[in-house]
């Protein structure tokens, strides 16, 4: 009788298998690329540029772009540069708060919704489904109007934001673990004897994380998008340089009329990477989650 | 005709326009201070008010917002008067009331918003479709990607770029307001070519800015719908690449993405309103834009539960028509 | 008197490059069919039975691609025509079954347009009055009635939707029809329906089958030959009764051991060991390290397919023969 030998093949280390897909998705590695180098492009001029220079009156006004002052100075005597590092600083702030909060609001909901149905999930599908016509954007722009100007921060704004960014990843959350329950894995789990907890934790949540992950983005994404929109209609906090307040005050003194197209651009140009850059992981992620397309190409 | 599922979306529309109304009455009540009797002062003090039309204003707006009786009782006299279409008197542009002041703006938001919403989606949707089709030739697929991109630049800052390398360094179109000045609107075909001209950077701005999304979300649904066994079998029986991209493929990616075109209205919208005070364009987001601007609040709460009725119409219209596309649905009760 | 066979493979090899590396589905296979036979392709998962299918339809996508070979039906060989010249091929020339027509009808369009257009492909002058009739009577061979050119697929159950795709299948009267596992997702009594419709087609047509699955007792109801599929190789062909009597090759013969029978009843075989992953193949004789009379030679050399005197084909070093 032959003695059996099974031929185990090598499996390459994960790196190497991650590595390999972020080549033949591309969209994602891009993106993660353009945020990697606006994260550090932040961090790195938080730690090494003056953040007075971000507020009025500190510099010389209306430079172009030079060796003493790299992206120009604006109207109010405001470095540019520093603006644009505190201004990335903030709209992140301001993004991955309301954005974490938003999806940690839509993933309990959505969770306690489709887990224990019922009267529950009625209600808070209900809640959601009502409130989805009604622009949320609107709502945003006339909570903002209506603070005092000097009410308006950061941290207001991002709460703004988040007021009415749960509606989203709560349904999409829901409607997930909603197929999940009802799949195989979770019969066998309850069979086994895995307590609830265990299944939530141990057998659900792992399968979620590709659709965590992309809502999160998602939300960071519209945060930073509603942010910005307030900004640019001068809803902001105005004294702080966000990059949609910059814009508004450039806009405000006919920046490109006047022929200071530096104050505008340099924002512009930043807002674009930042939310093309969420954009490009977010369509890089809807790949990875499907798991089709990962066998393909 | 479901007369049953009809009721449910019919009951739904109320729900949403109370839940907007309640929202918008809750909203000015949020801060201690009173915005309401602020800006009585600042009109007062800025002249230019009769007496008796202070007396009128107040009176409106006393009646919306009660401002002397017992919360519940204001917010009762708001839901009735919202229910009877009262939606009160525009501050700023006294005498005219909310209701006037929507119906004017009107005919320009349509027009623009219902042409670039639906390019939008065509454009965007075959697009998406495209790059998620794998027999597509690869710069096409790969096409995709910048658009997705584009996504990173709202309409406003399209607007920004448009009209500062289009209108104002090349000269090729107009910069801004609906006309050219000095017209008078008739209904001549030199008028309405120029007016199409005005609004071809708006347009472009908002098209541009809104097609990222749904070239992601179809490309999403493509890459689904490519993986079916139908698409399969199809390529099986020997169809062609035409026939199954458009028979097989696209009519079942379509469906979802329709759903989304109510909501994608709602988007539009708001987009618009930038847009059209930017290029001053006389519709219902200037005059939304100019009302933010000095709280003139009647009237953004007369514009937005506008904009939320229509998009809860919008959304029960395509829901009804859902089972005209999708056959699956027709059965169901 | 030998009739050209109408489905000739000759060393068929199919790779799939994965992020773990190329993997051999195919490893140069051998077939012959000729008209009216109908043959039973049997082999674990993986042994590269559906592979087969795809290939000889030339539906292998990336990250799989044919490496060499050829398929020849009726004369032509499908490996050498253009993309074009390909379509065509499909469905007039060779057609395929899906493995449970669940989801294999478009949801969207009626079941006519869906048999409709598979004429118009290929015949794009025929008149319409025409085409519908044949669409008909072709669902009326299938045992369905006219009516159900009409309907949704969401209307019809599993078989009858199986049966209309063999409907489909059969409307341009091809040569080769390959039903890869027809029946897997119905109960057994559709199944008999479903298997009958086939046989009664096939014999209208005079097309020759190929019923690939795993399910013996299928197998010997319906086919006249059976061949058996390792890790990507043929390794025995031959008659469905000499098959169930007299298996020659180890791993057939294991296989029909395995089969649950009333003498033998509470007794199971299984087969020792699991089927080799294709990323990495053991040397020689794939099935060498499961194989109860595996030799040194089965270690370094690969066996190749060879025919005995009664018609037969085996590849196993137990049966060598003169060149």
């Amino acid at each position: 009788m032959a003695s059996i030998s099974l031929s185990e093949p090598l499996q390459p280390g994960r790196l190497i298998l991650g590595l390999n897909y972020l080549r033949r998705n591309k969209a994602l590695a891009v993106g993660l690329l353009m945020v990697l180098l606006l994260t550090a492009f932040t961090v790195i001029g938080m730690l090494t540029i003056d953040p007075k220079n971000a507020y009025p009156l500190s510099v010389e006004p209306k430079q172009p772009p030079g060796a003493k002052y790299l992206l120009g100075t604006d109207f109010f005597g405001r470095d540019l540069l520093s603006e644009m590092v505190v201004g990335m600083w903030q709209t992140a702030l301001i993004g991955v708060l309301a954005g974490a909060l938003g999806t940690l609001i839509g993933i309990v909901l959505g969770f306690m919704s489709a887990y224990f149905g019922g009267v529950l999930d009625a209600a808070i599908k209900g809640l959601c489904q009502i409130l989805t016509p009604i622009p949320v954007f609107l709502i945003q722009v006339v909570i903002a109007g209506s603070l005092d100007k000097r009410d308006v921060t950061i941290y207001t704004m991002a709460f703004i934001v988040l007021l009415l960014a749960w509606m989203w990843p709560t349904l999409v959350i829901r409607s997930q673990v909603l197929t999940m329950k009802e799949r195989q894995f979770v019969s066998v789990a309850k069979l086994s004897g895995v307590g609830s907890l265990g299944i939530i934790f141990g057998e659900i949540m792992p399968n979620l994380l590709p659709f965590i992950a992309a809502a999160f983005v998602g939300q960071v994404f519209s945060a930073v998008f509603a942010s910005f929109y307030l900004a640019v209609l001068g809803l902001g906090p105005l004294r702080e340089p966000l990059l949609g307040n910059i814009i508004w005050a450039a806009q405000g003194q006919g920046a490109f009329f006047n022929g200071w197209w530096w104050w505008p651009i340099w924002p512009a140009t930043a807002m674009v990477l930042v939310l093309g850059s969420l954009a490009l992981v977010n369509m890089g992620l809807d790949e990875l989650s499907n798991p089709r397309v990962r066998r393909t190409e | 005709m479901n007369w049953k599922r009809l009721i449910r979306r019919l009951l739904f529309l109320v729900m949403v326009i109370w839940a907007a109304s309640t929202i918008t009455f809750l909203i000015p009540r949020i801060s201690p201070r009173n915005p309401i009797r602020e800006r009585f002062g600042e009109l007062a003090r800025m002249g230019g008010f009769t007496p008796t039309d202070l007396e009128t204003i107040i009176a409106s707006y006393s009646q919306k917002f009660g401002l002397n009786k017992p919360l519940w009782q204001q917010y009762v006299d708001y839901i009735t008067s919202v229910a009877r279409l009262d939606l009160g008197v525009s501050m700023n542009k006294f005498p005219k009331t909310v209701w006037a002041l929507l119906m004017e703006s009107l005919p320009w938001t349509t027009s623009l918003l219902f042409v670039t919403t639906v390019l939008s989606f065509v454009i965007g949707n075959l697009l998406g479709a495209v790059a998620a089709w794998p027999p597509a030739p690869k710069w096409l697929r790969t096409l995709a990607t910048p658009f997705v991109l584009l996504m990173g630049v709202p309409p406003v800052l399209m607007g920004v770029f448009l009209l500062f390398f289009v209108a104002f360094k090349l000269k090729l179109l107009p910069m801004g307001s609906a006309y050219s000045i000095g017209r008078i609107p008739d209904w001549s075909f030199s008028f309405i070519l120029d007016v199409l001209k005005h609004q071809i950077l708006p347009a472009l701005s908002l098209i541009l800015g809104t097609l990222g999304s749904w070239v992601l979300s179809m490309r999403g649904m493509g890459i689904t719908i490519h993986g079916e066994d139908y698409v399969t079998f199809a390529e099986h029986k020997g169809l062609s690449g035409v026939t199954i991209f458009r028979d097989y493929y696209l009519r079942n990616a379509l469906l979802p993405q329709v759903t989304g075109l109510a909501l994608a209205v709602g988007t539009m919208v708001t987009s618009g309103i930038v847009i059209e005070q930017f290029y001053g364009l006389p519709g219902i987001g200037s005059m939304l834009y100019d009302a933010i601007k000095v709280n003139d609040f009647l009237v953004i709460y007369g514009v937005v539960l506008f904009i939320t009725i229509v998009i809860a119409t919008l959304m029960v219209v395509v829901e009804m028509l859902y089972p005209l596309l999708d056959p699956r649905i027709r059965h169901d009760t | 008197m030998a009739e050209m066979p109408v489905l000739e493979v000759s060393d068929l090899r199919v790779s799939y490059y994965t992020d773990a590396g190329r993997a051999t589905a195919l490893d140069g296979v051998h077939l012959a069919l000729n008209a009216g036979e109908k043959l039973g392709l049997v082999g674990e998962s993986g042994s590269g039975k559906s592979t087969m299918a795809l290939a000889m339809m030339r539906m292998i996508k990336p990250p799989g691609r044919i490496e060499s070979g050829r398929v020849i039906v009726n004369g032509t060989d499908l490996t050498a025509l253009s993309e074009e010249a390909m379509r065509k091929a499909r469905l007039s020339k060779i057609a395929y079954i899906p493995q449970g027509a669940m989801n294999s009808l478009n949801p969207v369009t009626r079941v006519g347009a869906q048999l409709v257009d598979a004429i118009v492909a290929h015949e794009p002058s025929a008149p319409r009055k025409e085409i519908e009739e044949r669409c008909r009577r072709a669902l009326e061979s299938v045992d369905l009635k006219r009516g159900v050119f009409e309907m949704y697929a969401h209307e019809l159950s599993g078989g009858m939707k199986q049966r209309v795709c063999i409907a489909i299948d059969i409307l341009l009267k091809p040569r080769v029809i390959i039903a890869d596992e027809p029946t897997s997702a119905l109960d057994v009594v559709t199944q008999r329906q479903v298997m009958e419709t086939i046989s009664r087609v096939q014999k209208q047509i005079g097309a020759a089958v190929i019923l690939i699955g795993h399910d013996m007792g299928l197998m010997a109801q319906f086919v006249d030959k059976v061949a058996v599929m390792y890790a990507g190789r043929l390794v025995e062909l031959c008659g469905v009764r000499e098959m169930f009597t007299r298996p020659l090759h180890p791993y057939a013969s294991a296989l029909i051991r395995s089969l649950p029978s009333f003498s033998n009843k509470g007794v199971f075989h299984g087969i020792p060991g699991l089927a080799p992953s294709l990323l990495r193949l053991p040397g020689g004789c794939s099935f060498h390290p499961r194989c109860p009379h595996a030799m040194d030679v089965c270690r370094t050399a690969h066996p190749k397919l060879e025919t005995l005197p009664d018609g037969r084909q085996v590849a196993c070093h137990l049966y060598p023969q003169k060149a």
